[in-house]
């Protein structure tokens, strides 16, 4: 048990480490951010005086860059759901580490794709109409309560596997900290002293809100893709829609939690926690997602593409092999084969080879997102010249803001929160040491599955350098 | 019972509009906590009342006329017929097509909206038809089924309006519409001074106002006091139809005529009757040959709006 405590000891030090430590390039970065978002809100003011002229969105491409943002963002809200729920559910205890991250990201890219829903509209201050007239009926009111309650959801399934880590701060911090974040402590931590009566109230509260949690993200970006399903267009008119939107959100959920764990892995130095088995895994779930994205494409393309439509030709020409041919073939090559080709091949089964692979996964994304909304609204539906769309610098800046607002909410919240789940992965590490002890005499693959990360780690220190030089 | 936009309808929008902070805390209060239970209710709660009352007119101002009936009191199923064979896009006459130029002039559409917008399609075996496209007052419109507002709501005389008032401008509708007929107000639009005084009413869409989507409205308000509407009056050929499928009637202005028999004799066609939409407008077969065009006289003259020197501070688009 003493190892046990020292092994705690040290993984709360390195948690609370951002939350007591901050270096003069955190305040480069935060200002860094907080100028691009000012420039966005800048740029919105102008939208807000002129109207929607000010982006290239007209009449035949009425929806742009920034419902490209909406699907987008909603879409990397998904890690949370996948890498937190379902694995919790599946009791893979290799989850532990990154849950914290993985809904946080979750929590944020929901906020900052809600508020692209706002950004797009042409009357945002009748925002209040969709609760004064709202018709069930439409997709759009389906997306707000879709949304509205992946939201609440998700912040609750955040904060209530927090609550021991912010009791840990408060009864830590309370006299390293400020006033502010000693209220928060306080105040979130709702009294937490670690009960059996609490433990056991606060694994049943997890438990439902975990089971409740994956059919409610399922089905947003579900009802996400039904906004364009449920038109008459040509490239949009199909029943695999929903399957590509949802498969393809967890794929971009799992890519930016990858980023974003490198990244925090190599300014805190959590190396010892994030280590390369969590980057392979994670690897991993993309290859495969990767797979079956290419198997929903082909499913999507072919039965268009083989029949070849009058319209359906046009939406197949301008993808396959004119206007969008650059988009579309780089999402198939490089963001859908690129992960399982880099899974695949031992020498890039690395955390270098895991955070490329998720890079090509994020931009991959965006672009089928992108070209989904345009191609689809593209098509002429009478006898006219097909459009064309170029978001303008003010929807440019306005997107990359909703990014820099998206890394600005996670910045400022490593400030403030926990963002490993101490109490779970001691848990983990408990069982993991009794598992190991009990096994000894068992087969090799009980082992295999007693290694948990944290017990993993400081026996073999040398496997988590694959990726930091 | 004419679903024009009622009284509350057209105000509680404005009174949000000028909420002070602390008022929109309470409201965004409000809708966080209440969201779903209050939408839902209240829709259902006047789909239900509406259902018992059937056929009063609890949510309808005094003054609205509802709807325009025949002399034994059936409502009118407002449709049009256009005959294609004798539109040849206002090429002889070597002016814009006179039906768009009229629907600007009366309705002081905002450039570069064309309510009715003329297009030139390729026939099949060569040269080109000209097809004036009005909305296509669907009996089953797409455009409605997707308003998350209600702003666009179909009429008992069987056309779709929008109110601009309600209006949030998702333009989910303009996704959903598949003959392109939905304009946008993408800035602050292009219209004369003189529309500026005009009282707003969803049946003539003046003023038209930015952040809303606009389209044909059939002229409701014309046929009501006995006129055509402008495109139908304009046409120089008198190739458009406009009747009432209850009583069985076209007329183009100069002739009236039984509506089933002219569209069954000249082999009546709709736009995209496949999608199931049922439009309220036909066709009759052509390319103009009946004003003399020959069918590969391509081209015509774009539309023009007059007044647009006079739409001060407005930024004009393209479509």
């Amino acid at each position: 048990m003493d190892t046990l405590t020292i092994w705690r000891e040290r993984l709360i030090s390195k948690t609370t480490k951002p939350t007591l430590h901050t270096t003069y390039r955190y305040w480069i970065w935060l200002s860094f951010l907080i100028l691009i978002v000012g420039n966005g809100a800048y740029q919105y003011s102008k939208q807000w005086r002129y109207g929607l002229v000010v982006t290239d969105m007209r009449d035949r491409i009425s929806w742009g860059l920034y419902i490209t943002a909406f699907v987008f963002f909603i879409g990397i809200s998904h890690a949370g759901t996948l890498i937190s729920a379902i694995l919790r559910a599946s009791k893979a205890s290799w989850r532990a580490p990154v849950t914290r991250i993985a809904e946080f990201i979750t929590a944020v890219a929901l906020l900052v794709g809600a508020s692209f829903v706002l950004i797009d509209m042409g009357r945002p201050e009748r925002i209040f109409n969709v609760y004064l007239f709202g018709r069930w009926q439409s997709p759009i009111m389906w997306d707000v309560m879709a949304i509205t309650t992946y939201l609440t959801a998700s912040i609750i399934y955040l904060y209530a596997p927090m609550i021991p880590d912010l009791a840990l701060f408060r009864d830590r911090l309370s006299d390293k900290v400020g006033r502010f974040r000693r209220y928060i402590y306080e105040t979130l931590a709702i009294d937490w002293i670690g009960t059996p009566k609490q433990l056991r109230l606060l694994g049943k509260a997890i438990s439902i809100m975990m089971l409740i949690i994956i059919p409610i993200a399922v089905s947003v970006h579900t009802v996400v893709s039904w906004i364009f399903s449920m038109t008459l267009r040509s490239g949009w008119n199909s029943s695999i829609f929903g399957v590509l939107f949802v498969a393809g959100a967890i794929f971009s959920g799992v890519a930016t939690l990858i980023l974003v764990m490198a990244v925090l892995r190599r300014i805190y130095h959590w190396e010892e926690y994030l280590t390369q088995k969590h980057f392979l895994y994670l690897g991993y779930l993309l290859a495969a997602f990767g797979a079956f994205m290419v198997y929903v494409n082909i499913n999507e393309y072919l039965t268009e593409g083989f029949k070849l439509e009058e319209a359906g030709e046009f939406a197949f020409r301008q993808l396959f092999i004119e206007d969008f041919a650059f988009m579309f073939w780089f999402y198939i090559i490089g963001g859908l084969l690129g992960p399982v080709v880099l899974m695949l091949v031992p020498k890039t089964r690395t955390i270098t080879g895991v955070v490329i692979a998720a890079v090509l996964v994020d931009v991959a994304m965006f672009l089928e997102r992108y070209f989904i909304v345009v191609t689809g609204l593209r098509v002429p539906l009478m006898p006219y010249e097909p459009a064309s769309y170029m978001p303008t610098f003010v929807e440019w800046s306005i997107f990359v803001a909703g990014l820099a607002f998206f890394l600005l909410l996670i910045t400022v919240a490593i400030k403030i929160f926990p963002m490993f789940a101490v109490w779970e992965m001691t848990e983990e590490h408990e069982l993991a040491i009794s598992r190991m002890s009990t096994t000894d005499q068992d087969t090799a693959e009980s082992v295999t599955q007693g290694h948990t990360i944290g017990h993993d780690a400081p026996r073999q220190p040398d496997r988590s350098q694959g990726g930091a030089p | 019972m004419r679903k024009k936009p009622a009284k509350p309808a057209s105000q509680e929008p404005n009174s949000l509009d000028v909420v002070d902070r602390r008022h929109a805390l309470k409201y965004l209060g409000i809708g966080a906590i209440g969201a779903v239970p209050l939408m839902a209710s209240a829709r259902l709660m006047d789909g239900l009342v509406r259902d018992v009352v059937k056929g009063s007119q609890t949510d309808v101002q005094a003054a609205d006329p509802g709807p325009a009936t025949t002399k034994s009191g059936r409502i009118r199923q407002w449709s049009m017929i256009i005959d294609l064979k004798n539109c040849d896009g206002c090429q002889s006459q070597g002016t814009p097509p006179q039906c768009t130029t009229a629907c600007i002039e009366g309705h002081l559409a905002p450039q570069p909206m064309e309510w009715i917008e003329v297009y030139e399609a390729e026939l099949a075996a060569g040269g080109t038809q000209f097809i004036p496209t009005p909305c296509q007052q669907c009996e089953n419109p797409p455009c409605v089924k997707v308003c998350p507002v209600g702003a666009t709501f179909p009429t008992p005389e069987g056309t779709v309006l929008i109110d601009q008032e309600r209006c949030i401008g998702c333009r989910i509708c303009m996704a959903a519409c598949p003959y392109d007929r939905r304009f946008f107000n993408w800035g602050t639009p292009p219209i004369p001074p003189e529309a500026a005084l005009a009282d707003y009413d969803a049946d003539v869409q003046v003023p038209a106002s930015r952040g809303t989507v606009m389209k044909c409205d059939f002229c409701p308000d014309m046929v009501r006091d006995g006129t055509l509407p402008f495109c139908v009056q304009a046409c120089p050929n008198d190739a458009i139809w406009y009747g009432d499928l209850e009583e069985d009637i076209a007329t183009n202005g100069r002739t009236i005529v039984k509506a089933s028999k002219l569209m069954a004799e000249n082999s009546a066609y709709r736009l995209k009757e496949h999608l199931g939409t049922k439009p309220r407008v036909y066709y009759l077969p052509g390319h103009g040959e009946s004003v003399g065009r020959d069918a590969r006289d391509e081209g015509r003259i774009p539309t023009e709006w007059p007044w647009i020197e006079r739409a001060e501070g407005a930024a004009t688009w393209t479509r």
